[in-house]
């Protein structure tokens, strides 16, 4: 499979101290990778270095275009669309002025009106709180209506910054599955961050092991997930 | 900033600097007996006047500056200042130099008063507050209600006072050495004041009041009398203005002063005390020189206007903040620090 | 009685243009949380561009059209060139710049078309429009220009992606960001409509005070007082904020303390807001991280 996003050298800053070193990445066309570790393990940061959100240096390659030195702006319009940790809800807006602002950089009108209504059948309780504050939704909900703008952008790439984070069990299953009916029906490929490996690893094919902004391990989700030894040393369970 | 402010403040050695500067400043006067020139008394009134808005900007560079609390509205508080000192001369008979502690205690009142509502005010709102405050003082001024102490629109008019005990001094001379006086005791107690615990506390609140509230300062009492003290300065500064200009009028006192007073401390330099005396020279300076600077700047720009004071003091502040957002006391420390690194 | 119904119509008069000038200020308050201390003197200098070119011939609406797209853009230019790179900047450096805009474009004002006042033509005829001496043409006039204004930017804001985006990029930028919205075009956006708000009121006032480099000085004080009134994040609010000081002001001015004391009435009033309602009449109040 052609990789959808290649990393070289990815090292990133915040102010003086350096949060990753040289991280290397690649991410296969229609797969998920998940990027697992413990806290302060640059998974956020990675995330970020990517959409050029902090100071970084090295290369990202999308869809073998460079995209190292775009801001943040363009490569969200390139179709990398990041669903950012805590959601970014714009709480004054409505559920549907959340999803419709997509439209501001979307020029195939007729395709992206159509897009809300497949967002909604992916989401339907987005579609009871159609005309609700967002600022008004349960956490749950916040984190669907995050996934659901970043799908309004029709991209090729999901980053996905911890979409379990404080959410209840249930509602994280429920997430998750939707997370996988998106990849596989709308070829979206996902990079994604989580705490919770063991549901991350059930979604994902390939895995990187992050500690302290660097690379310890890397390969396919299964080989993670029946090496004990790993799994007790690195996710902790 | 802060460690700036920390550097000029307790620096040992800018003790020998100051004294020197402040020698120099006392023997300016005595050119005129060398130099037999008539536009020496106007030299005189210019460096009178620097002295004053020197002392004006240290008041505001002691709230701004060292406490944080931006005031565009000091102009009112150097009219009330100004006036106290007329309406004391004019109809009380008081002698002028018995009305500057009267306007410095007065202001105090004022100061601190208006502190109150300062203190729930932060940042973009109370600059907002104390813009609105300098632009309604001049009407406030006028009213009739007080026109019979301030003389209305019209102003009121003083008498210059002559040197005491027969000194061999003219009236400028004497004016000049009145100014410099005050301005050496002024700045002599906010120098020792910011040096001491109270200094520590201005600042701690500045750089982050409510880890200051929780070392055990109390900030509204300190940030309150800080406006207090500041708008006393200031007004010190306004009744010498009355008294050395023996005259007041309201129109004097609009925001376009308050902006000077802005101007000398941003040229200055923001919490720098040297900075005080640079700002109140150079805002005299550029009034005075307005005019041939305009004359070169239409000569070199081929322009066809004349270009005002204030589109300088305009384009200055711009370029000060962009690229010397510490004034000239500012640039001073910075080439210092980067001369002693170069000869280390 | 009939000086009383005089008084409310030209304080909703005035009250019109400190809500065109409140209307400004929210805008850029909005977007990037500024107070701009030169909104008054930006809309006179446009006032002056207005001036010269109906004095050189060209019809009234097309000199007003012709204004505000001149304006428009020189606000946007000024964002995009002076606070954009300030971004970061404490808010003194901020205060500090906005001061010296106000003075540069006074001095520059003053420096161009002199400091003597100017009549500025009204395209509204002074007739009196019901008979009975109460109402003019010229107020009904004015106020109607406000009112469309309102009506256009709610459409703006409300119905086209471009208005929710300046929305979203004023509610949360970083978010914003990551749905492809260029924030800081935003912020320069909201600047080029403040300051094309501000022609239209300069305009508007102008024919009433008559011309002059400072003629904005008070009226940006009362512009301030209506956003505080009616929240200074809240665009109805501020209109609304707006009329409310314009005929609070009138009949304050002509039953209380006298017309020498309006400018006074208004550090009353911001002071008193600020104090006892800084949120506004109509503002949500706005919890502040610390």
């Amino acid at each position: 499979m052609a990789a959808i996003l290649e990393v070289k050298g990815l090292s990133a800053w915040y102010g003086q101290s350096r949060a990753l070193f040289d991280l290397d990445l690649t991410i296969e066309q229609g797969g998920v990778t998940a990027l697992l570790g413990a806290n302060g393990a640059g998974k956020t940061t990675s995330l970020r270095a990517i959409c050029n959100m902090v100071r970084r240096t090295g290369t990202t390659i999308l869809d073998g275009a460079d995209i190292s030195r775009k801001s943040t702006e363009d490569i969200v319009r390139l179709g990398v669309a990041h669903v950012p940790e805590g959601r970014g809800t714009f709480v004054g807006l409505s559920v549907e002025e959340n999803l419709r602002l997509a439209f501001h950089i979307r020029r195939d009108r007729k395709a992206a009106e159509r897009d809300i209504e497949k967002v909604f059948a992916y989401f339907p309780r987005l579609k009871e709180r159609i005309h609700q504050q967002a600022g008004t939704l349960s956490g749950g909900e916040q984190q669907m209506l995050a996934v659901a703008r970043a799908l309004m952008l029709a991209p090729r790439l999901m980053l996905l910054d911890e979409p379990s984070f404080g959410l209840a069990p249930l509602i994280v299953q429920e997430i998750f599955r939707i997370l996988r009916r998106i990849n596989e029906d709308e070829k979206v490929s996902m990079l994604i961050v989580e705490q919770n490996a063991a549901l991350a690893l059930e979604l994902a094919d390939n895995v990187y092991l992050l500690e302290t902004g660097k690379v310890v391990m890397s390969g396919p989700s299964a080989m993670v997930k029946d090496d004990e030894t790993l799994r007790k040393a690195y996710l902790g369970y | 900033m802060a460690a700036l402010a920390r550097s000029w403040a307790t620096k040992p050695g800018i003790g020998r600097v100051a004294l020197l500067f402040w020698f120099g400043l006392a023997i300016l006067p005595l050119v005129g007996s060398v130099w037999d020139s008539p536009s020496f008394d106007y030299y005189l009134f210019m460096g009178q006047s620097m002295l004053i808005y020197a002392i004006s900007v240290l008041g505001l560079n002691l709230l701004i500056g060292f406490n944080g609390q931006i005031s565009l509205g000091h102009s009112a508080f150097f009219a009330v200042g100004a006036y106290t000192a007329a309406i004391l001369m004019n109809f009380g008979g008081i002698p002028y130099w018995a009305t500057l502690p009267v306007a410095a205690v007065v202001c105090f009142g004022a100061g601190f008063m208006f502190g109150f509502p300062a203190l729930k005010l932060e940042g973009h709102y109370l600059a907002l507050a104390t813009f609105t405050l300098a632009i309604a003082v001049p009407q406030l001024l006028k009213h009739k209600s007080i026109a019979g102490w301030t003389g209305g629109v019209g102003g009121l008019l003083l008498d210059k006072p002559d040197p005491p005990f027969g000194l061999p001094l003219s009236a400028d001379q004497w004016l000049y050495y009145l100014c410099l006086a005050v301005a050496m005791l002024l700045f002599w107690i906010v120098f020792n004041m910011l040096r001491g615990r109270s200094g520590r506390a201005l600042m701690a609140i500045r750089d982050h009041a409510m880890a200051a509230g929780t070392m055990g300062i109390d900030t509204a009492l300190y940030k309150t009398v800080a406006f207090g003290i500041s708008a006393g300065i200031t007004g010190v500064a306004g009744a010498l203005s009355a008294i050395t200009i023996a005259y007041v009028a309201p129109d004097s006192f609009t925001l376009q002063l308050s902006i000077s007073f802005l101007v000398g401390l941003v040229v200055g330099g923001i919490a720098s005390l040297p900075g005080c005396m640079i700002g109140g020279a150079f805002i005299v300076v550029v009034q005075n020189s307005s005019q041939s600077i305009s004359d070169w700047m239409k000569e070199t720009f081929s322009l066809r206007y004349d270009v005002p004071a204030w589109a300088i003091y305009g384009t200055l502040l711009l370029l000060l903040m962009f690229f010397l957002p510490n004034g000239i006391a500012g640039g001073v420390v910075a080439v210092r620090g980067w001369l002693a690194r170069k000869f280390r | 009685m009939e000086f009383f119904v005089q008084q409310i119509a030209s304080g909703l008069t005035s009250g019109a243009i400190y809500a065109c000038v409140a209307l400004g200020l929210v805008m850029i308050y909005v977007s990037t949380d500024h107070i701009n201390f030169a909104q008054g003197e930006m809309a006179m200098f446009a006032t002056y561009l207005a001036w010269s070119m109906i004095d050189a011939g060209v019809p009234y609406w097309v000199a007003f059209g012709s204004t505000i797209l001149v304006a428009f853009f020189s606000g946007l230019f000024i964002q995009r060139v002076i606070l954009k790179p300030l971004e970061t900047a404490p808010v003194l450096a901020l205060v500090v710049c906005f001061i010296a805009l106000l003075s540069i474009f006074n001095a520059l004002a003053g420096m161009i078309w002199s400091f003597t006042i100017k009549q500025f033509p009204s395209p509204f005829p002074r007739v009196d429009i019901f008979g009975n001496g109460l109402v003019s043409a010229q107020q009904i006039g004015v106020v109607a220009v406000t009112l469309v204004m309102l009506a256009i930017l709610t459409v703006f804001f409300r119905y086209t992606t471009l208005g929710l985006a300046m929305r979203a990029a004023a509610q949360n930028a970083a978010s914003a960001r990551l749905m492809g919205v260029r924030v800081s075009w935003m912020l320069a956006l909201g600047w080029g409509l403040a300051s094309g708000i501000g022609a239209i009121a300069g305009m508007l006032v102008a024919p009433i005070v008559f011309l002059d480099p400072n003629m904005m000085t008070g009226i940006l004080v009362y512009g301030f007082a209506g956003a505080l009134v009616g929240g200074i994040a809240n665009p109805m609010g501020a209109v609304a904020g707006g009329f409310i000081v314009g005929v609070l002001e009138n009949l304050v001015g002509s039953y209380i303390i006298g017309n020498e004391l309006k400018l006074s009435f208004a550090l009353i009033m911001v002071v008193g807001v600020l104090l006892l309602k800084p949120a506004g009449i109509f503002g949500r109040v706005i919890v502040r991280r610390v």
